[in-house]
């Protein structure tokens, strides 16, 4: 009864609590860290140094107007921001967060669930998360959001063939699609895959940014040529669930990019005999450390980069990713041969 | 007996989801309610013990070729009503005749599992499979014995592609 039911409830509520804080704060480190770019002090004045801002902003996003537009197609409408929402947050139930540890003499895993198909279901859910987007810039019903949603949706559709046949070379080397298992072949080839599939990590997370919209791949969001993107219409807590998605499909990015690439919750040189003091860090705390680097970089890369062109967005993802993903796993397919 | 009630919840949901596929007025609600289905016949596949096939459903129709049609309404029909069939009632004898056709074709198959029980599931030599692991079983039937079919498949969907590619772009 408790470790069938209990347990995993009691996991569930964590992690969708921790995601949702983690969220909203990753919106506040964002806002600083641009700031910071931009020579700026960023939010300053709810709490000390803005640190209530996320609150504060909550708060406000919740008693604002809710505003239909009136020639919207309303069910659509409402079901949008929710169908982007569910898919970002049901993907943490596959991502492995820390091996199995003993916790008050019980052996408690450190992920919801490991199922045989993890990386694969991952990759689905995403596919169907577009339905958010594109089914937004639909039922507005106004030619700005329906530019964004089309856009969007070609874009998503393009990378996507790219990460996932980028995925299969990561498959290849661990031999398994189960995210835990990817982790432990890691540990058993003594390296972070990042040194064995330098390109396919690169594609990886390329793909991310986009597949995420985050610059320079936000054209959905182009405030200069779309007024908002495909949430134009949306306003009050419906534009902040779009919002929450887009930072929650982030951490998601994140958390993935570093299971599969840079060894889940193992510390660096894993399972070398004179690097044993790195396990005296508790696993979770190198996964958490990680996947906050790579938070950090999107940030950065946000900083720094100006957008793509449209074109441009399109020659990458279908004459450069593709090829280059194709590529890879054909090479990987034959280096695993001639080593076996 | 909640696997029995679980399927019985999924299949009638998969049902009403049919039936509002084909009755909505609404070309795009029509299509969500496809997915909706698609989804439902994932759950199907959980249920019979096939995660990979569920996922692959998942990925492939939910997630992939629905947005493809959705793309192609949202394009064909921006905001026009829908145009009223000249006659709806045409064809009407035609269309209780077929429908009769698969409910016949339907229950003798039927039939004959009831009167067959044991070669309606006639697992061919699972017992062979050296792996484990759904995904695993099904890679290696593919590439073993299923694979002269599953690489005409890939033929077929190559010609697709190409014969698409030669439609669309008349100057190569």
């Amino acid at each position: 009864m408790i470790d069938q039911l209990l347990i995993p409830l009691l996991k569930i509520v964590i992690v969708l609590n921790a995601t949702l804080v983690g969220v909203t704060y990753m919106v506040l480190l964002e806002r600083k860290v641009i700031a910071w770019a931009q020579s700026r002090l960023g939010p300053m004045r709810v709490g000390p140094y803005g640190v209530l801002q996320p609150i504060a902003d909550a708060i406000k996003l919740m008693i604002k107007e809710d505003i239909t537009p009136v020639r919207a197609d309303r069910w659509v409408f409402t079901a949008a921001p929710i169908i982007s929402m569910v898919p970002a947050l049901i993907v943490y139930a596959v991502i492995p967060f820390g091996p199995t540890i003993h916790l008050f003499g019980r052996p408690v895993s450190l992920y919801i669930t490991d199922i045989n198909v993890g990386l694969l279901y991952i990759v689905s859910v995403a596919s169907v998360g577009v339905y958010g987007i594109i089914l937004a810039g639909y039922a507005s019903n106004s030619k700005y959001p329906l530019l964004a949603s089309l856009r969007a949706s070609a874009q998503l559709i393009s990378y996507e063939v790219a990460v996932t046949l980028t995925l299969v070379s990561v498959i290849l080397m661990a031999g398994s699609l189960s995210m835990v298992e990817i982790v432990n072949a890691q540990y058993n080839q003594h390296a972070w895959f990042v040194f064995l599939q330098p390109v396919a990590f690169v594609i990886v997370l390329i793909g991310g940014l986009a597949e995420t919209n985050r610059a320079p791949f936000d054209l959905p969001e182009a405030e200069q040529e779309l007024t908002g993107g495909f949430h134009t219409e949306y306003s009050g807590m419906r534009f902040a669930l779009f919002f929450l998605a887009e930072y929650a499909n982030m951490i998601v990015v994140s958390s993935v990019v570093v299971t599969l690439f840079f060894g889940g919750w193992l510390p660096p040189l894993p399972n070398t005999a004179w690097a044993h003091f790195l396990y005296y860090v508790p696993s979770w705390a190198w996964f958490l450390i990680k996947s906050f680097c790579f938070l950090y970089l999107f940030i950065w890369i946000r900083a720094t980069l100006p957008r793509y062109r449209y074109d441009q967005l399109m020659n990458i993802g279908w004459k450069v990713l593709i090829p280059l993903a194709i590529a890879n796993l054909v090479v990987t397919g034959i280096v695993k041969v001639l080593v076996m | 007996m909640a696997q029995a009630i679980a399927f019985y919840v999924i299949a009638a949901c998969i049902l009403g989801f049919g039936v509002l596929v084909i009755s909505t007025k609404d070309t795009v609600h029509s299509v969500l309610f496809l997915v909706l289905d698609f989804l439902f016949v994932a759950a199907l596949y959980v249920l019979l013990g096939a995660p990979f096939l569920a996922a692959i459903q998942v990925l492939v129709y939910a997630g992939g070729i629905v947005v493809l049609y959705l793309f192609v309404v949202m394009l064909v029909n921006l905001k026009r009503p829908p145009e009223a069939h000249s006659d709806p009632h045409r064809r009407t004898k035609l269309g209780f005749g077929l429908a009769a056709a698969v409910l016949v074709e339907l229950g003798a198959i039927a039939a004959q599992g009831y009167a067959h029980p044991a070669a309606a599931i006639a697992a061919p030599a699972t017992a062979a499979i050296p792996v484990s692991g759904n995904t695993e079983q099904v890679g290696w039937l593919l590439y073993t014995s299923y694979l002269i079919p599953f690489e005409i498949a890939s033929m077929l969907l190559l010609v697709a592609m190409i014969g698409a590619i030669v439609l669309a772009k008349r100057e190569l």
